[in-house]
């Protein structure tokens, strides 16, 4: 028996509207061009975590080639849930056709709900009681106006099928490791719309230190070194992070750069690390290890080693790929985005 | 609008579930018990295309109770490839990016909201096929 | 089967009404239409109305109305078709009398539509299309009438300009009728610079929400000379359905409905469009009168707005039409328009139109469409020299 699982499908789904990241400067006066992003990727007003988490998922099932119906599992990781009791995953897995016979659940772990996910998946198909299970990572992330985040706070998602290793899987996991500690780098209280953080505390004793040591640890547990990994992804709350990780772990900008999103479309929480490593099996071939190193407030990160599978070339067309999507965008204003994102009291 | 009633039309609402006459083979959107082409009430419930062009659109301005938020928006009809017609909205898209004939394909979208504090509605939109 | 005849009619001027209630308007508008004839009993009332569930939360109003204008506990019943709700009110009223069970029959309309607001009055409008598949995605009525305009033009090539001449007609009309909402003339270029409702259908091309009652006395014509010295005589009487929901037609430039009821009506009046002096057709937007011109086949398709164009409905032309403004300027109070128009041919065929008044007319047409065409109702008037 395999002891590993792999992925059958994979998709992800980016809004077409987006907001440069110097529009927003120029509402609050910062007129310089010191934006942490390029342009971020913004819900329509018809969009929410449950929409986005859809149309990724349909993607992934139409990649996967696998009736709907054999998903025993479907696992939403995000902050945006539409509703704060409710469950969104029985919305998805009604609207892609895999009720009633299926486990749901949303995760929270801030930016790392999506690999939280994953990691559930994994082991219901290993135990042999689920055939196919859906991870989804995807967010509607909404940053206070005027506050630092509501330049990266960005809409996205990607889902993944994952069933036992075979030669219908495009991926396989290889390795995971979870690395937790209490950090209150960055919150939400229940009630409250937009999330605090604590400003420079969410770098150096937050995101460097849990994906530094989840990542080592993953790569000592297996016996791995940077250079053996073709590709990495990892959270990209914006730019710089995503960079200076890498660097400090010791992997290269071409290792990083399918996957590195965040410039175009900005941070898409518990979407933000999957969409990447949707970007990066794009343009994977077979045989490459890719690893994916997420991140959540509060704080932690989950490491996975994949290796990329034969069948992969296969699953490529017609579905558009996560940078075709970032091609396809309308430009909006902040006035329209306001509306868009609910921010008139009407 | 009604929880039950909203619930109640969730598979055609969320898959584009409708009915086709065993009999003369017209299909339906929603589901019919009786053919109305041939009077059978030998029909099946059947998956319909989730593409299909554009018959005939209008750009809404004046909303009904509900849908404020979203004005100005497109409202289509639309027959999707197997011969089914079907109301929609078209979402992601100017007026001036579709004409009569124009490809779209289904996305799931919220169609509006019961308040802060209601239920949300869900379903089809169709968009411009790129 | 008796014949039925038209002894009385009455209505309110239709506008906002902000000091009365919906049972004052019926009570109003029955006044006027009891005052022209002396009769001692009405065996029954029936009450067209589309949404005073919806905009006073009042329904039961076939009793309640039949107490407030002061008749004996008459069977009293309100009928609802939407758009079409008075022209199916006057059906039931005919049926009751050619029967022979009823001799005197009242039959009114009343709409009040000024006690909500105009999200609400585009909900309730909305009630008359496919609630689950229609309204509930945001379809307005509006828009159901846009996107019929856009295929029509998409189909006959016809222009702005072209089809805007209806509601320009409509206006020219009211302009002479004091009952009328709009009694002012528009021009074209006002009708094509007026702001978008639904695109394409600008704000001079839509009727507006509006309070009226309309009212109508009938009796059977044998009887009907004891009482006034013009009678009209219902001479045709038609009515048909389709699809409520637009996208379940094949034809979206065409209502079958009123084919089928125009048919039903010219074959038992045994007369023909060619025949029809005067008619009142539902222009509830520019498009809805434009089509009913040619489904009643007094134009081929495609050629009706080139018809209003030249003139040829206006009276003297090839059939005077909506001679007290239409839907679009006399105004539309959803339930009773299908009585006023009735009303106003009764008076056209009566030699009492006034202004408008179209010399000699002898055969008068109402068409009332409920919905985009899912009801449509159309009768036939005879003067009786």
């Amino acid at each position: 028996m395999t002891k590993e699982a792999g992925i059958i499908g994979y998709g992800a789904y980016i809004p077409i509207y987006r907001i440069k990241a110097c529009e927003i400067g120029k509402i609050w006066g910062n007129y310089n061009g010191h934006v942490p992003i390029m342009e971020k990727a913004v819900a329509g007003i018809d969009e929410d975590l449950v929409t986005i988490s859809v149309e990724a998922a349909k993607y992934a099932i139409r990649r996967a080639k696998i009736d709907p119906k054999e998903i025993g599992a479907v696992y939403i990781g995000t902050e945006s849930k539409p509703y704060a009791v409710k469950p969104s995953g029985t919305i998805v897995a009604e609207a892609i056709g895999a009720t009633p016979l299926v486990v749901t659940a949303d995760f929270e772990f801030a930016c790392k709900a999506g690999t939280e996910a994953f990691q559930a998946c994994i082991d219901h198909v290993l135990s042999g009681r689920i055939k196919y299970a859906m991870a989804i990572g995807a967010d509607t992330a909404q940053g206070r106006p005027g506050d630092q985040l509501e330049y990266t706070a960005a809409s996205g998602g990607a889902a993944f099928i994952f069933t036992k290793r075979s030669n219908k899987t495009l991926a396989y996991c290889e390795g995971a490791v979870s690395f937790v500690t209490d950090t209150p780098d960055f919150w939400r209280r229940a009630h409250e719309h937009y999330p605090m953080h604590a400003e420079r505390f969410t770098g150096e004793p937050a995101y460097f230190y849990h994906i530094i040591n989840s990542v080592k640890t993953l790569m000592e547990n297996m016996g791995l070194k940077p250079s053996d990994f073709k590709y990495a992804v990892f959270h990209q709350p914006n730019t710089k992070f995503p960079v200076k990780v890498a660097k400090k772990l010791g992997f290269t900008m071409d290792q990083i750069k399918p996957g590195l999103l965040s410039p175009y479309i900005g941070n898409c929480y518990a979407g933000s690390s999957l969409v990447g490593f949707a970007a990066t099996l794009d343009v994977a071939n077979p045989g490459d290890r890719i690893l994916l190193a997420s991140y959540g407030s509060g704080a932690g990160s989950d490491a996975f080693s994949f290796v990329v599978q034969d069948i992969i070339l296969e699953k490529r067309n017609p579905i558009p790929s996560v940078r075709d999507m970032i091609g396809v965008r309308k430009y909006i204003d902040y006035s329209t985005y306001v509306k868009f994102r609910g921010k008139i009291r009407a | 609008m009604s929880v039950p009633r909203y619930w109640r039309e969730i598979p055609s609402r969320y898959r584009l579930i409708g009915s086709k006459c065993v009999n003369c083979g017209k299909t339906y959107f929603p589901p019919r018990r009786v053919c109305r082409e041939c009077g059978s009430v030998n029909l099946e419930e059947v998956k319909l295309s989730e593409q299909g062009r554009i018959i005939t659109w209008a750009t809404v301005y004046d909303p009904p109770r509900g849908f404020e938020k979203y004005v100005p928006y497109i409202v289509a009809i639309v027959e999707l490839d197997d011969g089914t017609r079907i109301m929609t909205q078209i979402t992601d898209c100017e007026p001036d990016e579709i004409q009569i004939g124009t490809r779209v394909y289904a996305v799931f979208r919220k169609i509006r909201e019961e308040g802060e504090s209601g239920i949300i509605y869900y379903g089809y939109k169709f968009k411009p096929l790129k | 089967m008796r014949k039925v005849a038209v002894i009385a009619v009455g209505y309110t001027k239709v506008k906002e009404h902000w000091g009365l209630s919906i049972r004052d308007l019926f009570t109003e508008a029955a006044i006027m239409a009891l005052n022209e004839v002396t009769i001692d009993r009405v065996d029954a009332l029936y009450v067209g109305n589309m949404s005073s569930g919806y905009c006073q939360h009042q329904e039961h109003l076939g009793a309640l109305m039949a107490d407030y204008i002061g008749l004996k506990s008459p069977p009293a019943v309100k009928i609802e078709a939407a758009g079409a709700s008075g022209g199916m009110a006057l059906r039931e009223g005919i049926q009751a009398v050619a029967s022979g069970f009823h001799d005197f029959v009242v039959v009114g309309g009343v709409e009040k539509m000024s006690d909500v607001l105009t999200p609400d009055i585009t909900y309730a409008m909305a009630m008359a299309a496919d609630q689950e598949y229609e309204a509930f995605i945001g379809v307005t009525f509006a828009a159901l009438n846009a996107m019929i305009k856009r295929a029509y033009q998409h189909k006959f090539g016809v222009s702005d300009e072209l089809i805007a001449t209806l509601p320009v007609h409509c206006h020219d009309m009211a302009s002479k009728n004091p009952y009328a909402q709009y009694p002012f003339k528009i021009t074209i270029e006002q009708v094509l610079s007026s702001p978008f409702v639904a695109e394409p259908l600008r704000l001079l091309e839509c009727s507006s929400p509006a309070d009226g009652a309309a009212i109508l006395i009938l009796c059977p014509l044998e009887k009907a000379k004891e009482f006034t010295d013009t009678p009209i005589e219902i001479a045709g009487v038609g009515a048909a359905t389709d699809a409520i929901a637009l996208y379940q037609r094949d034809d979206l430039t065409t209502f079958k409905a009123t084919i089928e009821a125009a048919n039903m009506a010219y074959k038992m009046a045994h007369t023909k469009p060619e025949e029809v002096d005067v008619a009142e057709i539902h222009d509830s937007f520019s498009i809805t009168g434009v089509i009913s011109l040619e489904d009643l086949g007094f134009f081929k398709k495609g050629t009706a707005t080139k018809a209003i164009s030249e003139g040829e409905i206006t009276p003297g032309g090839k059939v005077a039409v909506n001679t007290f403004g239409g839907l679009k300027a006399r105004g539309h109070p959803v339930g009773a328009t299908g009585v006023y128009q009735v009303a106003e041919v009764v008076k056209q065929l009566r030699g009492e139109a006034g202004k408008n008044q179209v010399d000699d007319a002898e055969i008068g047409l109402t068409q009332n469409i409920g919905g985009v065409g899912g009801t449509v109702t159309v009768y036939i008037f005879r003067r009786i020299d």
